[in-house]
């Protein structure tokens, strides 16, 4: 059984119990109104409506599992911070397990903020900016497979989403483009440049990226997560394609915006970079949805290059890849507060003079791979 | 892209006080700077007008947050020299071991704020926590952490507290390996040295025309240095060197300042070895002479100079202040000009701002 067949066993044991209400109404009611009902009920017993919304609760469970993973990370980040910098990170606030309840502590303190539009500020970009940015996060998490049982399926079959991986960065590479909406909307000259170095960044670093990918469906020979995970299940990718390893982390870290690479919300010279106008929870959610980038970005990385979700059967599927997850984004944190600000010339330098070669020597190294017939 | 002026300041995380530096950009360059001081403007100069003597060294602790006894004790100097008043040599030992002190803690705090404008947070704070160090033993020395008011003309407030130079000992070599630690960190970081080696270039020319002082100009590769050029208190007898760096880029200011903090270390060791016993005070008069007093010191951010003109009352007549940032922070069109935007940030951050001084 996988997390597709539980949903649509529970949905279609659901509208089985509405049915009952409809049914019963068409049979009593007299002529058009009790065929409405019996319309509706056979309409809801179908089998698009029933996958439909089992698709959409399966939705729902990775979002819920992803968001407390996220609220994980930003625990993780702050005691891990704070051991590196010699103080004990958030405490307090559930003093119990760790201060683990102070990111609730902080979401409730923004989420009452007041909402407030810059007077001059381009309304439905502003408005929207931070919109793009959350839905297209949160489309590219609901596509990350914990198992082949447990993701985001769309049939009883555990082969996973065809395709899956590619969609995933389809979403992931939207959200510069809200940036870009949302620091030019806000009429403030350092949103404004805070954007235009996001779009410059993510021109650059996505070119290097998609040719690991590339690199990789190349050895897997196939774009979805159970056939790239399935493909490394006697070597893992990172051992042959450790130049695309080090590629893509250092990718991943500029897609995400942090330390090194955070030019497009450098706090120094920029205030807070293209989120400086931003009100409240709006604020808060982009914090929260870095850091949920942050657990994609992880994800991806264990995906393409660390086996996924292989490991010792000792512990279940999903708990690997969780782990896994897990150490990358301790490993991408250590570099975040390790680390200084980049340039943006520097930056694009980074991105086109070293890894786009780099990213074409291990694409090269792949097609010999599979030349020679090891993969 | 369109030429813009940005306005970094009064409010911006850069300017580390109260001032604004307005800078045109073109896309991400910068085409022309102007940096606009005065907001922390107190009228020290004036105020000092309206009291005696002593009750002026309080205020001349506010003049910078960073380096409060450098300045205490400059106006004591100026004072003396107008009354000529001889300070006893413990004394002399005493304010020479507290100045380093403060140049190392003024120094840290220049080297936090750094890098946390590069970006490195826990450069923020490693340096801050050393700092502490420092500042206890100051606190110990003096009895507060950032306005001491310590030295008094003719002396020194109060003497050091038992087992003072036991202490500093300790600290000089906590700090001798703390400072290794810090290269490591920052020189070891290939991300630093793209941030600063070829930022900000002053010229050795461009430097001392603009009369730049202090370890700014050392960066450039000027060998001039106060202490050792017109030396005062007992430096002479203090075996150290000035340090100096030949690029006159921003790493070879932080270079400077990293040096200067091992310099420091050692006239501190020098210093409390070297204390002879006696008297830490003399009694001044409590009238000035009619005459003119000057006093010259080496302040961590650079050449700090105060002339007073006294009228034969216990008031100072006129007391003038000449702070090496207000002068520093003219150069800012001839440093920013042709880099970048996240550029500002490393360049007047490597010029170690103090807008107290500076407004006065």
């Amino acid at each position: 059984m996988n997390l597709y067949t539980f949903c649509y066993g529970l949905i279609h044991w659901l509208v089985d119990l509405v049915n009952n209400l409809w049914f019963w109404l068409g049979g009593h009611l007299p002529g058009a109104l009790g065929g409405f009902f019996t319309w509706a009920g056979d309409l809801a017993k179908s089998d698009l409506n029933i996958s439909f919304f089992a698709i959409l609760l399966e939705v729902l469970i990775m979002v819920i599992i992803a968001l407390i993973n996220v609220l994980n990370f930003i625990w993780i980040d702050r005691k891990w911070m704070g051991r590196m910098f010699d103080f004990y990170g958030p405490y307090y606030v559930g003093y119990r397990i760790g201060g683990w309840l102070q990111n609730l502590a902080d979401g409730i303190k923004l989420f009452v903020k007041e909402i407030i539009v810059p007077k001059k500020a381009d309304r439905l970009g502003f408005l929207l900016g931070p919109v793009i940015f959350v839905a297209s996060s949160v489309a590219a998490l609901s596509t990350i497979q914990f198992s082949p049982q447990f993701g985001v399926l769309t049939s009883g079959v555990d082969t996973g989403v065809p395709a899956g991986v590619l969609i995933a960065f389809a979403f992931f590479a939207i959200a510069p483009f809200s940036i870009l909406v949302t620091g030019w909307s806000s009429n403030n000259k350092f949103t404004l440049i805070g954007g235009l170095r996001s779009a410059a960044q993510m021109m650059s670093y996505e070119i290097p990226m998609l040719l690991v990918v590339a690199s990789v469906f190349l050895l897997s020979g196939s774009f979805s997560f159970v056939g790239v995970v399935g493909a490394q299940h006697s070597v893992w990718f990172f051992i042959p394609l450790f130049i695309g390893f080090l590629v893509f982390l250092t990718c991943i870290v500029a897609e995400v915006e942090i330390q090194p690479f955070d030019l497009a919300e450098a706090e120094a010279e920029l205030v807070e970079g293209w989120t400086t106008e931003l009100p409240g929870f709006r604020f808060g959610l982009f914090m929260m949805t870095s850091y949920m980038r942050g657990y994609i970005g992880g994800a991806l990385v264990v995906t393409l290059f660390l086996g996924g979700w292989q490991g010792p059967s000792l512990i279940p599927a999903e708990l690997w890849f969780l782990i896994k997850a897990y150490l990358v984004f301790l490993v991408i944190e250590w570099m975040r507060w390790s680390n200084m600000r980049v340039r943006i010339d520097q930056l694009l330098n980074i991105g086109w003079k070293r890894l786009m070669p780099l990213a074409v020597i291990n694409l090269l190294i792949a097609v010999a791979l599979k030349t020679m017939g090891w993969f | 892209m369109a030429e813009m002026w940005i306005n970094m300041g009064p409010q911006h995380p850069m300017t580390h006080g109260l001032w604004n530096l307005r800078i045109k950009v073109d896309g991400e360059t910068i085409v022309d700077a102007e940096p606009v001081v005065g907001y922390l403007h107190r009228g020290i100069e004036k105020l000092a007008e309206a009291r005696t003597y002593t009750q002026v060294i309080p205020i001349t602790d506010r003049l910078c947050y960073g380096a409060s006894l450098a300045w205490s004790h400059l106006y004591c100097t100026a004072a003396e020299d107008l009354m000529g008043v001889e300070v006893p040599e413990r004394a002399e030992y005493l304010r020479v071991a507290a100045l380093e002190m403060q140049r190392i803690a003024s120094h840290l705090m220049w080297l936090a704020a750094y890098a946390a404008d590069l970006g490195a947070m826990i450069g923020f704070i490693y340096s801050m926590r050393d700092r502490e160090v420092f500042i206890d033993l100051l606190q110990a020395l003096t009895g507060s952490r950032i306005t001491y008011n310590y030295p008094r003309i003719g002396g020194v407030a109060h003497d050091a507290p038992p087992d003072f130079a036991r202490d500093s000992l300790r600290a000089c070599d906590y700090m001798e390996k703390k400072l290794k630690e810090y290269e490591d960190l920052y020189e070891g970081s290939k991300v630093f040295m793209l941030r600063n080696e070829g930022v900000g270039i002053l010229s050795k020319e461009d430097a001392m025309n603009l009369g730049i002082t202090g370890p700014s100009l050392r960066g450039s590769g000027v060998k001039c240095d106060v202490r050792k050029d017109m030396p005062y208190s007992v430096y002479p007898e203090m075996d150290f060197e000035a340090a100096s760096h030949p690029d006159g880029d921003c790493y070879s200011r932080y270079r400077v300042r990293m040096d200067e903090m091992y310099q420091s270390c050692k006239i501190i060791r020098q210093a409390v070895t070297k204390m002879p016993a006696g008297k830490w005070r003399v009694v001044a008069p409590r009238n000035g002479p009619v005459g003119t007093g000057i006093g010259r010191v080496e302040d961590p951010r650079g050449e700090g100079m105060m002339y007073i003109v006294g009228d034969g009352t216990d008031r100072p007549y006129r007391l003038k202040i000449r702070s090496p940032i207000f002068v520093s922070v003219s150069a800012a069109p001839k440093l920013l000009v042709g880099y970048k935007v996240a550029d500002v940030v490393a360049i007047m951050g490597g010029l170690d701002m103090c807008i107290g001084e500076t407004d006065r």
